[in-house]
């Protein structure tokens, strides 16, 4: 997600600042009608699940809403490999079936399906327990359920898109939201998923390009959930306990703002630093900073960053921004750089037409 | 469930310690036997001799092959365990953390196999 704001900054066209920025995601628009299928597997596996351990309460209807917060907790336990996390949550919470989750993760079906059950297996022999973790460790237990939920939300924002995982990760986030309504987290997710949801339709040109934010068709974008991911926001801060989920939520929903509070969004990256730093998290800052304040500014916070040397939007934001001070040979060789590193189709076309553009100057 | 805790060390770095830091170590290991066996959760535990009183045996073509040991070559080697009953692996990891080698090298917890009737698979 934060990849799409440095893109953002990758584009400034010649003749003054650039219109709205933002993340994109691309799809193919599908309405999952199977929801109430989904609903009946969900409950069937997870009445077959819970009937292989041994805590198995009596009656099952009373506790339903309980139980399901009880599985996710159980799914994404740390005593499971991350790749069962994200798969046994997917099955079992989800009710996704086992061809999809391989077809969505791009692994084989056999390897899936061993995955899963191995994961139901150690759940069973070691005695993971399905009950929602104990006061002091759910700060850290609720951190691995995010992840997770974000894992694979980001697994279906691509490139190339997997609808059904975002609409997934949504949904999932969603029940977080009404089982543990007062963390403030639980909602900052909720808040996130859908404001960078609501540019799926936006995000991809009909022959498969990346359109950058600044080129978006507004009217693209689904109003009606980025009123939902506002409310989600709100309701989160509300709570009174700040977290890089809220964070993200917050820069997102400025996105949306034309003309762009660039100060204010580079303010929110410097706090996400503070609570989990990352030289990613830096390259966004800098580029926040870059709109907010020139080129200079933000040049001297990429340079000052360690450690992105094999990662193209360092390479390709460096490149930008000696662009738009004027030094095109470097630009061009951080452009090469940055080719060289892109890890998807989609990426290099991208680049190769910013080389392309920066050579013809 | 029965979970055994393998405490597993750096013998180097225990030797190196000086002596007061080690009694230290010892006094809280002598307080957390306390606090499992108060708990009702002690089954059993016990701390081995270094890695260097190891001796391996094994079986290869209808031989008896017994060398000195550890059997495994690593910098961490086996120095002691706890046998605890406890109702979750959640317990289990609990106590695994408080048990002082969790700082200086890692527990491992496995689930003992249980012989009375369990759920089918």
């Amino acid at each position: 997600m934060q990849d799409a704001f440095v893109r953002a900054a990758e584009r400034w066209p010649r003749d003054g600042a650039p219109a709205n920025p933002g993340a994109w995601i691309v799809t193919t628009a599908r309405n999952a009608a199977i929801d109430r299928i989904r609903r009946e597997r969900t409950l069937a596996r997870k009445t077959e699940l819970l009937a292989r351990a041994e805590e198995l309460p009596a009656d099952q209807e009373a506790t339903i809403p309980d139980e399901r917060l009880e599985l996710i907790f159980a799914c994404c336990h740390p005593a499971l490999a991350p790749e069962a996390q994200v798969a046994l949550t997917l099955s079992l919470v989800g009710g996704l079936e086992t061809p999809e989750i391989a077809h969505a993760f791009l692994v084989p079906e056999s390897t899936l399906a061993q995955r899963l059950v191995r994961a139901k297996r150690k759940i069973r022999d070691a005695g993971i327990p399905l009950r929602v973790p104990a006061e002091h460790l759910l700060p850290e237990r609720l951190r691995l359920v995010l992840a997770t939920i974000y894992l694979v939300f980001n697994a279906g924002y691509g490139p190339p898109v997997r609808r059904e995982l975002c609409g997934e990760a949504i949904r999932l986030a969603a029940v977080l939201a009404t089982l543990m309504p007062d963390e403030a987290e639980v909602h900052g997710l909720h808040a996130l998923l859908l404001l960078q949801d609501a540019r799926r339709d936006a995000r991809v040109s009909p022959t498969g390009e990346l359109v950058l934010l600044g080129d978006q068709d507004r009217g693209l974008w689904d109003a009606d959930e980025i009123t939902q991911g506002r409310r989600a926001l709100e309701r989160a801060l509300s709570l009174r306990l700040s977290g890089p989920y809220q964070l993200q939520a917050a820069i997102a929903s400025l996105h949306f703002e034309a003309p762009t509070d660039w100060a204010q969004i580079a303010l929110l990256y410097g706090r996400l630093a503070e609570l989990s730093p990352s030289p990613v998290v830096e390259l966004n800052r800098a580029v926040a900073v870059t709109m907010a304040d020139g080129p200079e500014q933000g040049l001297q916070i990429v340079d000052g960053l360690t450690g992105l040397e094999r990662y193209h939007l360092w390479h390709s934001t460096r490149a930008e921004l000696l662009n738009r001070l004027g030094r095109s040979e470097e630009a061009k060789a951080a452009y090469s750089r940055a080719l060289g590193l892109a890890p998807s189709e989609t990426e290099r076309t991208f680049l190769l037409g910013r080389l392309e553009a920066a050579r013809d100057q | 469930m029965q979970y055994l805790l393998l405490i597993n060390d750096d013998e180097a770095h225990w030797g190196e310690m000086p002596e007061d830091e080690r009694n230290a170590i010892y006094g809280e290991y002598m307080q957390y036997t306390q606090e499992l066996q108060s708990s009702g959760v002690l089954v059993g535990a016990n701390q081995l001799q270094p890695g260097s009183t190891a001796t391996v045996v094994s079986i290869e073509g209808g031989k008896t092959i017994t060398t000195d040991g550890p059997f495994a070559e690593t910098k961490e080697v086996l120095g002691g365990y706890y046998l605890i009953d406890v109702g979750t692996l959640d317990e289990a990891l609990e106590w695994a953390a408080k048990i002082p080698s969790a700082r200086y090298g890692h527990i491992e917890v496995r689930p003992v196999v249980m012989r009375e009737a369990e759920v089918a698979s």
